[in-house]
């Protein structure tokens, strides 16, 4: 069960090996997480993540493996999780996600799907499964990984931006939908965070931290129930600005596009 | 039968669960006959996660409130839904007061047993539980009444068993005498925690309730200055006029949740302040009303919206009376880490009775109102649960809303005792709660 501070004992991580949800584990894990199911892509790097998790304090662990660029897999994904936790599931966090290269991708159809599926589809789909079933169980909390660039779609990774968007602006109304139900949702909207997924970023970035600073930030939002957690905090003020730009000095300010 | 959402006192883990409001006994048994996980519940004091079981069954005993009528040695018997401010109604005006009283009226009999909650009197009187001659319990393997003289066992499993035992659906109680309806009030500040501490140990005993309240936001010398009050009900012949009148309801109100953070720091030192600077320095035989002395919250209705909308935890401890020093090592962590606590409550203990789960031990408790919020909170708490596991002290499950589960075996050694009870009348473990789930008090 979830206690007074939002410690879960029972946690489902989709995307588990991400750098930023092995941060969130090891916190969770570190206060009150005794299982955790940690679900993904690659069986290596979630046998890695789970024995990093016992490391810092659940007593079990287990993994399923499923591919994100097919959302007919997301509903046996998330059941599979559940039930290798056995009890009740106090939080799941969804933390599924491709940054991909935008130039790259921009005319390629293919892959185009691709961050579509990863970024929109699967998580979408997994969440239809992971509200009946918390739903039905009358308590536990969900937490969906967005971004800061989901406020604004930026034309320089508007892929990205833009399908984390549309998960953003979804979950908004899921989490409308779960009001007395027993069930709530959170957003995190992480700003740029060093990790594995932006090694090829070069420029330098304000308010880029480490993912032990977002996973702090987590676990303070998941004890004050707010509905979007920013990390940093300060975010939370930037953006109230930076979305109402003129669209020129957005650009500007934003892709350093001067036409 | 409907969905509802359920919280403790502290409004700090919502569930949802099927409600049932069963008006019999053979109402609750067929509640249980349905075979789902069930939990009782009555006015829904508890902080934390006691009363509640998501997406079980939540079987409340509000509407089991017959109330029977007081014989000449005190003797009554009521349905467990009815709460001690109903007694109160009915017994003051016919010179009797309730053997024990938490600090609220808003509590029904059920949940004082199942709580096995204590008072202002524990240190001489102990807990309701002892207070009560014998009561019915719905098990899922059967209906049972129970004593402290006819089975035992399941009479002081029940006791303090947080419901987990079965369904109390009614109870016989044995009501105190009183003459009038006041208490002679000894009031006493103390500039230190060392003080009032020596002066509680030193002269309770001449006093049937005593209680301290204690700042925690104060540091250095004078950390933990203290407020003493100490009474005995005023006899007739104490008082130019005797009356003998009911409580009223109360007249405040909390409309709606306060912000979140109103009480913070800043505000609960002021508070803290102009509480400490209230009180006489000397003050005695001072006749108060009982409302008044023992209930004082219970004038300001729903005043757990002061916290907000991410509620408060409570934080009540005991430790044995040599553990004088964890007593000051809580108060000193806290007062160091800037954690606001309103109204931080210090009470000496008396004898423990049989129930393996009841709470008190022989020594002193402490009880702290935490608003939700600061960061350093949780790992404070923790800090603290080391220090009075360290002292063989334990955490009261009724206030609890944050325990580790690995500390309740420690906490509470005859847990072992009290499952044994628990298998032979419900050996599938159907009777459980959010509250047993997180502690792992029972399986599933």
């Amino acid at each position: 069960m979830d206690n007074a501070f939002g410690q879960p004992q029972n946690v489902v991580v989709l995307g588990g090996s991400s750098d930023i949800a092995r941060a969130i584990t090891k916190k969770l894990c570190a206060a009150r997480a005794h299982t955790v199911v940690l679900a993904g892509r690659n069986q290596e790097l979630l046998d890695v993540a789970a024995a990093e998790a016992q490391e810092y304090g659940a007593t079990k662990t287990d993994t399923v493996v499923f591919d994100a660029n097919d959302a007919s897999n997301a509903k046996r994904a998330v059941s599979e999780a559940f039930e290798k936790v056995g009890d009740p599931v106090d939080l799941v966090v969804v933390a599924i996600g491709l940054l991909g290269d935008q130039l790259a991708m921009e005319d390629d159809a293919d892959a185009v799907t691709s961050m579509v599926m990863v970024n929109f589809a699967w998580p979408v789909v997994a969440l239809a499964e992971v509200r009946r079933r918390l739903v039905a169980q009358g308590s536990g909390r969900i937490l969906v990984i967005s971004s800061v660039a989901a406020v604004r779609v930026r034309r320089s990774m508007y892929l990205y931006s833009g399908t984390k968007a549309g998960l953003d602006r979804l979950c908004d109304g899921l989490a409308d939908s779960l009001e007395g139900t027993g069930v709530s949702l959170q957003l995190l909207r992480p700003g740029v965070v060093r990790s594995r997924m932006t090694q090829h970023q070069n420029e330098k970035v304000p308010f880029t931290t480490g993912v032990n600073e977002v996973a702090e930030n987590v676990m303070r939002g998941l004890a004050s129930g707010e509905r979007v957690i920013w990390s940093p905090p300060a975010l939370r003020y930037v953006f109230a600005v930076l979305r109402h730009l003129p669209r020129p000095l957005w650009r500007k300010v934003m892709d350093n596009d001067n036409r | 039968m409907t969905r509802a959402t359920f919280y403790g006192w502290g409004r700090t883990t919502p569930s949802v669960a099927t409600l049932a409001n069963p008006d019999s006994e053979l109402a609750v048994a067929e509640q249980l006959a349905t075979g789902a996980p069930l939990i009782a519940r009555g006015l829904g004091r508890s902080y934390g996660d006691a009363a509640q079981l998501s997406g079980g069954l939540v079987v409340s005993n509000l509407a089991l409130d017959d109330i029977g009528t007081i014989d000449e040695h005190g003797v009554l018997s009521v349905g467990a839904g009815v709460s001690i401010d109903q007694i109160l109604h009915a017994s003051i005006p016919q010179g009797w007061f309730v053997p024990v009283t938490p600090g609220t009226r808003q509590v029904t009999i059920g949940g004082a047993i199942a709580a096995d909650v204590h008072g202002k009197n524990h240190h001489r009187d102990g807990t309701f539980s002892q207070h009560v001659l014998e009561m019915r319990l719905v098990t899922p393997s059967g209906t049972f009444r129970v004593s402290p003289t006819s089975d035992e066992a399941l009479f002081w499993a029940s006791a303090g068993g947080m419901g987990l035992t079965g369904v109390i659906t009614s109870a016989t109680i044995q009501m105190a005498r009183i003459e009038t309806d006041k208490v002679l009030v000894d009031t006493e500040r103390f500039a230190n925690l060392d003080g009032v501490m020596a002066a509680m140990k030193e002269r309770d005993h001449e006093y049937k309730y005593s209680v301290a309240w204690v700042d925690c936001m104060t540091r250095g010398a004078h950390m933990g200055r203290a407020i003493l009050t100490r009474a005995n009900h005023a006899t007739a012949s104490d008082l130019d006029q005797v009356t003998l009148k009911a409580p009223k309801p109360a007249k405040l109100f909390v409309p709606f949740d306060a912000p979140s953070g109103l009480l913070n720091p800043l505000s609960v030192r002021a508070f803290n302040e102009l509480w400490f600077r209230s009180a006489p320095k000397l003050q005695e035989n001072e006749a108060q009303e009982l409302p008044t002395f023992f209930h004082p919250l219970d004038g300001v209705r729903d005043w757990n919206r002061l916290y907000g909308k991410r509620g408060f935890v409570q934080y009540q401890f005991c430790v044995p009376d040599d553990a004088h020093e964890t007593i000051v090592a809580a108060i000193a962590r806290l007062s160091s880490s800037g954690v606001a606590s309103f109204l931080a409550v210090l009470k000496r203990f008396g004898p423990a009775n049989p129930g393996p789960l009841s709470f008190p031990l022989p020594g002193w408790t402490l009880a702290l109102d935490l608003p939700v919020g600061p960061h350093a909170l949780p790992g404070v708490l923790d800090d603290l649960d080391a220090l009075v596991l360290e002292a063989k002290g334990r955490v009261y499950f009724a206030k609890d809303s944050r325990l580790a589960p690995e500390k309740v075996r420690a906490m509470y050694p005859r847990l072992g005792e009290f499952l044994e009870v628990k298998n032979r009348v419900d050996p599938h473990h159907q009777m459980t709660s959010d509250l047993a789930r997180r502690l792992q008090l029972v399986g599933k």
